[in-house]
């Protein structure tokens, strides 16, 4: 009673230091309840019983949290499921016959390692630059002196709530990283705990992210690939804070 | 029974529990600021608790390095952690206190942990919840901006914290972006993907390790004063489980190897609601907040192999099984009791679902009172996230779960200063054996690894490091680095040159079988003896079979897993010996010749009321007992009773 399909993959192939190139693999008995990964598991099986090395691609949770999932299926990062990281696709999304491509991230600055697995390190530039408040162990006060209004809260928490995949800068057409950026930005700028630090940080981590990444020409195909569906009213926000950090005047900042 | 305990020190500190740990802190030595600078420290693995450890450890001033084999420390599986996080600050002010804390996870944990571990637990709980706002983690807010709190797990009082479904994320954040803060000012150096495959030890004390390079295949040498390893659980050798695909036993198992006591492996926290498998190639199990359990009702057909489906089957010919047993608990009995009930009806032949492996948990009454909308906003995500995996939906049609094995309560074995029996080698985070005893309470393992590393081991490191003020690390060009980097070589030859026909994932999966059949949920001595024979003979077919193509001087992922799977199966045959010495049933060891009238665990406090940890006598040899008497003073011991 379980469907079994059979599928055509197209997988980009890349060994270090030499070009990658295409290779057709034959995925038949595939069933609709796999996950896309764990069809990807059953083809590697069988490479290696052929004695083929096995496709590379990275995973680690299997459940959409992790971030380390990061395949661009037929064009799209993730795939064709909405909301949705690639660990979470399933086949049942797919039918008997289909073709299906299987490429890397592309992007300047994540440096494909082999085959599917890239470098995304450029996103922990960004973090070290200034993605934190300063809060050594030991120095907090009780929790509950600084009260946090809870929009603040639930605002602050649908920024932090990316999961660092890169699918953003994989789906721009500039390689820009500015919805990645904007969210880990804005996680901290709209707490009250992160005021002191709001405007050092901002300029550190935008600067730091021109360094390494395209700029944003506000084509939004960022927010459409990205499995936690981060908003682009972060990245209008960070660059408000951007221009402000320029001109504002950190001697009077404690007064906001 | 004295003739095991000796070996053992725990270095528990005299006086009133409630005032060991300030005393205690006060007493051991210090190293002084300009000091700190001349220590070396190696922290591996960068989840809550080696992140936390090393943000901590930088500051002060050691010089730390921090190793973890993934891309980034944000990925650490402790980022998957969904419900919350305990703390003791009775916010709510619903008659929570440290002592309370303190009480319900000795209670919880069925009496097999450290009354004073636990208490110091306790009490660094509150500040754990302040560091962590202080960082910026969006934790749930009420309206007028204070911390909200929910109950989970069974507790009666509301101490657990949480942001949305991922606290879990959300305390990784904030400890990474301490870890950042670190590595920018220079006080942390990062070792991304670096897979620690040796601890070592000169003189019976550890002087550092030998990492692979997984993009590379460079094999290297680090040197510290001492070493601490925050590696996580190893829930995956039973292939299917909660955890994250790359968990492993590896740093731990290693360290074992060089002389550091393996404790309470049996324990093994299995979690009720799961989503079952469904297909041979499953690669994980996705765990579905115990929260469900508040208002699904939980039961399965009356009729052996039933065929219709769930709404075709009428009231009067369902089996709401836990309700029927358990009338005071109901749906809501611990994690255990859930889960080796579900287990009897599915191994009875009442399974439900294609592979007639799972129970329903009903949501339709829940639908019927309260109505869908209701419903959504409390567990929407939970469907959604149902729906995806199964295409089912459940606001339709029941789910089907069924229990998984999500957390490992047994560990290195580590004194009150989480310290291994290995001399400057410590263990915290789930990797340790510590605070939990037989069982983990909900919401507590966050909490542990945030204690360890924040605010205990930054503490206790400084009294064995005080004592090395003047002394150089052991060089890297020392024998005994070459000779661990020759191990490491020779392993690696090893493997690549068996040549054989089965992949690793298969034996992997063979493995998981044995060790969920014989040393799962129920155990008994025969199925013990029989797994640690046919575990002995797959890991020979393993050793002469396995085939690992490619080569050393790259990513290569299938070298990576066939020297993990080889330390499970090490893992494996030691946690059946555990399993079959530990004659009673406790927490997460149910041993079936041990259990009251009713069904129910039956401990040996006579008998058993101790740690067992595990001392390696070289390849080929079976490990010594020993043995760590515990002692409760506070808590009194009692019979768990559900009904
Ligand atoms: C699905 C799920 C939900 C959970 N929900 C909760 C919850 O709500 N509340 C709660 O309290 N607990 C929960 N837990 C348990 C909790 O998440 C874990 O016990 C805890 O996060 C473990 O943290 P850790 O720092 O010890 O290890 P981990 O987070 O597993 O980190 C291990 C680190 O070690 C590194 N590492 C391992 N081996 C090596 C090696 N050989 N070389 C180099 N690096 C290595 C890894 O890269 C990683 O950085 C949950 C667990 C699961 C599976
Ligand atoms: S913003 Fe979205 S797509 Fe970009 S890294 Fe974060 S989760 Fe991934
Ligand atoms: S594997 Fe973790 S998000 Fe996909």
């Amino acid at each position: 009673m379980e469907k079994t399909m059979k599928l055509t993959l197209k997988v980009w192939r890349q060994e270090p230091g030499q070009n990658g190139k295409f290779q057709t693999y034959e995925a038949p008995g595939i069933s609709e309840d796999m996950s896309f990964l764990e069809m990807l598991d059953v083809v590697n099986e069988r490479l290696i019983e052929e004695g083929t090395p096995p496709i590379v691609f990275e995973s680690d949770c299997r459940e959409g949290i992790c971030g380390t999932c990061n395949l661009m299926i037929d064009g799209q990062a993730h795939g064709p499921e909405k909301a949705t990281a690639t660990c979470q696709l399933h086949m049942r999304k797919y039918n008997d016959g289909d073709h299906i491509t299987i490429e890397p991230w592309r992007a300047a600055s994540f440096p494909i390692i082999r085959d599917l697995a890239v470098d995304r390190s450029a996103l922990d530039a960004i973090q070290e630059a200034g993605g934190y408040i300063t809060a050594p162990t030991g120095s907090a006060s009780d929790a509950n002196l600084t009260p946090v209004p809870k929009e603040a809260a639930d605002s602050a928490m649908d920024a932090a709530a990316c999961i660092g995949c890169g699918a953003c800068v994989a789906a721009c057409p500039n390689s820009a990283a500015q919805l990645f950026t904007s969210a880990k930005v804005m996680h901290m700028n709209l707490l009250p705990q992160g005021q002191a630090e709001r405007w050092k940080r901002t300029e550190n981590m935008v600067e730091t992210m021109e360094e390494y990444f395209g700029s944003c020409t506000n084509h939004g195909e960022c927010h459409e690939a990205c499995p936690k569906e981060i908003s682009l009213d972060f990245i209008a926000l960070m660059n408000k804070d951007y221009v402000k950090s320029k001109i504002k005047n950190r001697k009077l900042s404690g007064q906001n | 029974m004295s003739g095991y305990s000796d070996v053992l020190d725990s270095k528990v500190p005299e006086g009133p529990i409630a005032e060991k740990w300030t005393n205690h802190k006060f007493n051991m030595k210090l190293v002084n600021p300009a000091n700190k600078r001349k220590f070396e420290v190696i922290v591996v693995g960068t989840g809550l608790a080696g992140a936390s450890a090393a943000a901590t450890m930088g500051e002060l001033g050691y010089k730390v390095k921090a190793f973890t084999f993934h891309d980034s420390p944000r990925r650490a599986h402790s980022i998957a952690a969904q419900g919350g996080i305990n703390g003791a600050k009775n916010y709510q002010n619903d008659g929570d206190s440290v002592h309370r804390l303190f009480y319900d996870t000795v209670k919880g944990g069925d009496y097999r942990s450290r009354e004073a571990n636990v208490h110091r637990l306790a009490e660094v709980s509150v500040d754990i919840i302040d560091q962590a706002a202080a960082q910026g983690v969006p934790f749930a807010r009420e309206y007028g901006g204070l911390l909200a709190n929910r109950s989970f797990g069974g507790a009666q009082v509301s101490r657990t914290f949480y942001a949305r479904g991922q606290t879990g994320q959300q305390l990784l954040l904030g400890a990474y972006s301490a870890l950042m803060r670190q590595v920018n000012e220079g006080g942390v150096e990062l070792y991304n993907r670096q897979e620690m495959l040796e601890l070592v030890t000169k003189d019976g004390e550890a002087c550092g390790i030998v990492c692979r390079d997984v993009i590379t295949g460079e094999i290297s040498s680090h040197t510290a004063h001492a070493v601490v390893l925050a590696t996580g659980g190893y829930g995956n050798v039973y292939y299917l489980s909660t955890n994250a695909m790359m968990c492993n036993v590896t740093a731990a198992w290693r360290a074992h190897r060089k002389g550091a006591m393996f404790a309470n492996p049996c324990y093994t926290q299995i979690h009720p609601t799961c989503i079952p498998s469904s297909d041979p190639f499953q690669s994980k199990l996705t765990l579905m907040s115990e929260s469900l359990r508040n208002d699904g009702r939980i039961w399965v057909p009356d009729k052996f192999d039933e065929a219709r489906s769930a709404s075709d089957i009428p009231e009067a010919e369902r089996d709401y099984y836990l309700e029927r047993k358990y009338p005071a608990f109901g749906n809501l009995v611990p994690r255990d009791v859930a889960s080796r009930n579900a287990k009897t009806v599915v191994d009875a032949g009442k399974g439900v679902g294609p592979l007639k492996n799972g129970v329903y948990l009903d949501f339709a009454e829940a639908i019927a009172r309260d109505g869908e909308d209701t419903v959504r906003a409390k567990y929407g995500n939970l469907f959604d996230m149902y729906e995806r995996i199964t295409g089912e939906n459940p606001y339709k049609q029941p789910m089907r779960i069924y229990p998984a094995t999500h957390y490992t309560m047994g560990g290195l074995w580590v004194d009150y200063h989480l310290m291994t029996t290995v001399p400057g080698c410590y263990a915290i985070g789930e990797a340790n054996f510590s605070d939990h005893g037989a069982n983990r309470l909900g919401a507590s393992a966050l909490m542990q690894g945030l204690a360890d590393g924040y605010f205990v081991l930054p503490y206790t490191i400084g009294d064995q490091l005080a004592g090395k003020l003047g002394s150089d690390p052991v060089p890297a060009d020392d024998p005994v680095f070459k000779e661990a980097i020759a191990d490491v070589n020779d392993r690696t030859n090893k493997w690549l040159a068996v040549k054989g026909t089965k992949s690793v994932d298969h034996y992997h999966r063979e493995l998981g079988k044995l060790v969920w059949d014989y040393i799962g949920m129920e155990r008994n001595k025969n199925g013990l003896e029989k797994a640690i024979s046919e575990i002995t003979s797959l890991e020979e077919e393993f050793e002469k079979n396995v085939r690992v193509l490619g080569s050393a001087d790259t990513l290569n992922q299938s070298l990576e897993k066939v020297g993990r799977v080889s330390d499970f199966f090490g893992l494996a045959k030691l946690k059946a010996r555990d399993a079959l010495v530990r004659e009673e049933s406790a927490g997460g060891h149910f041993r079936e010749e041990h259990q009251t009238e009713e069904g129910e665990a039956q401990r040996d406090d006579e008998n058993f009321k101790h740690v067992t940890a595990w001392d390696w006598n070289g390849e080929g040899e079976a490990q010594t007992e020993h043995r760590e008497e515990l002692v409760f003073n506070e808590v009194p011991l009692t019979q768990r009773s559900y009904k």
